[in-house]
């Protein structure tokens, strides 16, 4: 059990040192690497949404892009034209309705099996880039612009600047940190066990009794809501939505995100989106055809490295450490 | 909505759903066959369109386009399979898509590299290229009537081939057991090439077909994906037929939707899609299995 | 038979044009256990689906407590009382094997909306765990990974599983599949513990563990009962001797 306890000790350290780091980034970095990381943690609350849904849930989502887009265009469309919108009521909004859409999909394609699912999920997202695309109401392929951050402002207390880049920062590392925890407690409450349950055996729940539709559709909505979080923070960062952001390009980069983080760790959810953008930036250096690179990268890594960096992580340490796996 | 007008969008549907049957039943080969689910596939209709474009530019003939068109994806899909896809039957549905995910990522990457972004258009093939008229104003198209014939007969070839023959028969005992198969002999790995190879033809194919009448663009290969997806969780997979129903429901579905209700053109399909499942989630036919 | 609790009637099921169960009517008592016995592809194991709603009936009814229940799925069958062991080891090979019971006796006691609680700090569904661990034989073993144990002791889990969930019907296909003498001796001493409490239906082809506990016997070939009775008659029965019980299996 001694090697048990290593183990959990190191990862602890590990998280420790990553919290630290990122509390002091921005004292340390100029505000285009305080920005990018924002950006990035942006993404690691939207990897793990997803992994709650993939990782802990067993449903693989092709369309999770679709929430995290509506998650932005509730911002993008709520905030007024000649002043700022209020966050106390925007990301509530936000929140609400990226989680009713989930649930209404959830609704639809909850029942569908294996594969169809993958299928159905994407279909859904299509459907809502097109609505955001090609009609009046979501203002078409331009997108929407917004002439003010929203404010903070209770009364007449401001407690913080969303048009400074430090603050928001600090208030994306903030929210992470609260997904994280969240997500932690929920899975080891009964609804998350009964989730990796279902992961591990659908049918075998179904026989003991449980109720799968039910923790399926719950988890498909929290998920969504949680995707809902990071889009509109999304759209707070960057002032500006698209329907691109409910593209299956983000769809299939979020999935991308938790294989190199390791399925089903929430840790590696938020080491994936790390890594995806590092990727991304590194070979976006190199060529405007990058997107080249990353194709090639992604095959690469599932056919030569499944576990993702996790995997790595593990083999090193068994290879540094010696030890046997205990079994 | 005259009844020449009608005849002319209900043919354009059954066209349309036809190719979408091609197009479909390649992706239902390979899943059904090898369970492997290949986002990648609608990439290779857009290949093929691409191929109809350069190829017939270079020889000034669709036909012959078409059939080295036919050959180069065939050869493509047995390189695929044997490069890539052959690591992935026992690989779970994520790996799959992030694989297939990855794969149309180097082949838009590779087609804006090679043909460029622009929308070209194709040539109908001079004997094709008259109409057959319907009333003082209005005529259909030949080449369109063409296509739905030829669909139809790869239907049919296609059902002869899996009912039919000895090889259509190692595929489908291919389907319900490797392990036997391998153990009765037989070169299951040569099965699954060449079935791979057969998905990668019929999509490639279709989007040859399709090059004169829908040009050549972009982002065509997702967005047949898509659909196919549509036509394949309202069909079933494993179920020819099903697909056959379904690809014309959609495509007659699609084509009348667009032309009463333009303002929501994309979305009939998944009106239609989310519809369906609210009513039968396990699709409108029953699964083989 | 005011005791009976599950009751079939004319319960058929087709696959195409092939009857693999047809007009099988049998009634389980509480206190009683009845084995069902038959050659492969008698039927049974597509009789237990049909009881427990991992299959639909083609035809024919399914009661429980009086009330039929032949359209309800599997989830609502097992929280009215109805526990199914498997034939195949369906457990959650990730988990311990205490987590496994912990999971199955959190059904009875499912929690869903106290997100904020850890699952494992509910003390009923922890000692509920226990308990079926205790009486399948793998007290002590809860730590194991439940893919790391033996095929016997996921054979015990298997049922431990079941047993977590306090049931009142028992559906056992085949709990003795590949175990070894002394192991086997121990499933079949469970389940005689077990037969005063529930209503059992049981298929094996273990014929001694058979004999040694049931109460009823059922024969079944070619998906239509044989026979049904006690031991006796069914072991002084010319049909069943001439269509099973001579043929070594």
């Amino acid at each position: 059990m001694g090697s048990a306890r290593g183990a959990v000790n190191g990862k602890a350290i590990a998280i420790g040192a990553a919290l630290v780091a990122l509390l002091l980034f921005p004292l340390a970095g100029a505000t285009f690497y305080t920005e990018l990381v924002t950006k990035v943690m942006i993404l690691a609350i939207f990897a793990l949404s997803l992994d709650l849904l993939v990782g802990f849930t067993g449903l693989v989502s092709f369309g999770h892009a679709a929430f995290f887009g509506i998650g932005a265009y509730t911002l993008g469309l709520m905030a007024p034209k000649y002043e700022a919108a209020s966050l106390w009521v925007t990301l509530p909004a936000a929140l609400l309705v990226a989680g009713i859409a989930a649930f209404v999909v959830g609704l639809f394609v909850v029942r569908v099996k294996g594969v169809y699912f993958i299928m159905v999920t994407l279909a859904f997202a299509q459907m809502f880039y097109f609505v955001f695309h090609d009609t009046k109401f979501g203002r078409g392929s331009d997108g929407i612009s917004m002439n003010f951050k929203p404010v903070a402002t209770i009364g007449s207390y401001t407690p913080f600047d969303l048009a400074n880049v430090a603050h928001v920062y600090f208030l994306v590392l903030a929210l992470m940190v609260a997904t994280f925890v969240f997500l932690r407690v929920v899975l080891r409450s009964p609804f998350g066990r009964a989730l990796m349950g279902i992961r591990s055996n659908e049918h075998r729940m179904r026989s003991l009794g449980f109720p799968v539709y039910r923790y399926k559709l719950a988890s498909f909505t929290l998920a969504g809501t949680l995707a809902g979080l990071a889009g509109y923070l999304s759209a707070l960062q960057f002032g500006f939505v698209n329907p691109e952001l409910l593209s299956w390009h983000q769809s299939g980069n979020v999935l991308l995100m938790l294989i190199l983080g390791g399925v089903g760790s929430l840790f590696g959810a938020v080491v994936g989106a790390f890594a995806f953008v590092a990727l991304a930036e590194i070979f976006q250096a190199l060529t405007t055809h990058w997107q080249l690179l990353l194709g090639a990268a992604i095959i690469l890594l599932v056919i030569f490295l499944p576990g993702g960096l996790a995997s790595v992580a593990a083999r090193l340490k068994r290879t540094l450490v010696g030890e046997a796996i205990d079994e | 909505m005259d009844v020449y007008t009608f005849l002319i969008q209900l043919l354009n549907g059954v066209q349309y759903g036809l190719l979408l049957f091609l197009v479909a039943s390649g992706l239902t080969l390979i899943f059904g066959i090898m369970g492997i689910i290949n986002l990648a596939h609608g990439s290779f209709y857009m290949i093929g369109a691409y191929m109809a474009f350069s190829l017939a530019s270079l020889t000034g003939n669709l036909f012959v386009a078409i059939v080295v068109g036919v050959v180069l994806s065939v050869l493509l899909g047995i390189v695929l399979e044997w490069a890539l896809f052959s690591h992935l039957y026992k690989r779970d549905h994520l790996e799959q898509v992030l694989l297939s995910y990855g794969l149309i990522l180097v082949f838009e990457e590779l087609r804006s590299l090679i043909a460029g972004n622009d929308v070209h258009g194709v040539a109908v093939p001079a004997v094709f290229s008259g109409s057959i008229p319907l009333t003082d104003t209005l005529s259909y198209p030949v080449y369109r009537l063409f296509m739905s014939v030829v669909c139809l007969a790869l239907a049919g070839l296609l059902y002869l081939l899996i009912h039919r023959t000895r090889l259509g028969m190692m595929i489908r005992a291919g389907a319900s057991n490797r392990e036997m198969v391998a153990a009765l002999g037989l070169n299951i790995n040569l099965v699954y090439r060449l079935v791979f190879a057969l998905g990668v033809a019929l999509a490639a194919f279709a989007g040859m077909l399709a090059a004169p009448v829908s040009s050549v663009y972009p982002g065509m290969g997702t967005q047949v994906l898509i659909i196919c997806f549509v036509v394949v969780v309202i069909g079933g997979i494993g179920s020819i037929w099903g697909a056959l129903a379904a690809a014309l429901l959609i495509g007659v579905a699609d084509t009348f939707g667009k032309v009463l209700v333009p303002q929501a053109a994309g979305v009939t399909v998944y009106l239609l899609m989310a519809a369906i499942l609210l009513w039968r989630p396990e699709g409108l036919f029953k699964r083989s299995g | 038979m005011s005791d009976a609790i599950l009751v079939t009637r004319g319960l058929t099921r087709l696959f195409g044009g092939l009857e693999a169960v047809s007009d099988a009517s049998i009634a389980l008592e509480r206190g009683r256990l009845h084995a069902v016995l038959g050659p492969n592809g008698a039927g049974k194991t597509t009789l237990i689906n049909m009881l427990s709603g991992d299959l639909g009936a083609s035809s024919g009814t399914v009661a429980y407590k009086g009330r039929d229940i032949t359209r309800e799925s599997a989830d609502r069958r097992s929280r009215m009382g109805i526990g199914r062991s498997y034939q195949k080891t369906n457990i959650f090979a990730g988990f311990t094997a205490f987590e496994n019971c912990r999971l199955a006796a959190q059904s009875r006691a499912p929690r869903a909306l106290h997100v904020f609680s850890e699952a494992v700090r509910y003390r009923p569904t922890a000692e509920a765990a226990e308990r079926a661990l205790a009486a399948a034989g793998l007290e002590g073993r809860g730590e194991r990974a439940a893919s790391a144990l033996s095929h016997g002791e996921q054979r015990q889990l298997e049922i431990a599983m079941v047993l977590a969930t306090a049931p009142e019907v028992l559906l056992l296909d085949e709990p003795l599949a590949g175990m070894g003498a002394d192991e086997a001796a121990r499933m079949v001493q469970l389940l005689k513990a077990l037969a005063p409490d529930h209503a059992i239906l049981l298929v094996e082809h273990d014929m001694d563990a058979v004999f040694a506990v049931a109460d009823v016997i059922t024969v079944m070939v070619n998906g239509q009962v044989l026979e049904s009775g006690s031991p006796a008659q069914i072991r002084a029965s010319a049909a069943v001797q001439q269509a099973y019980l001579g043929d070594p299996s």
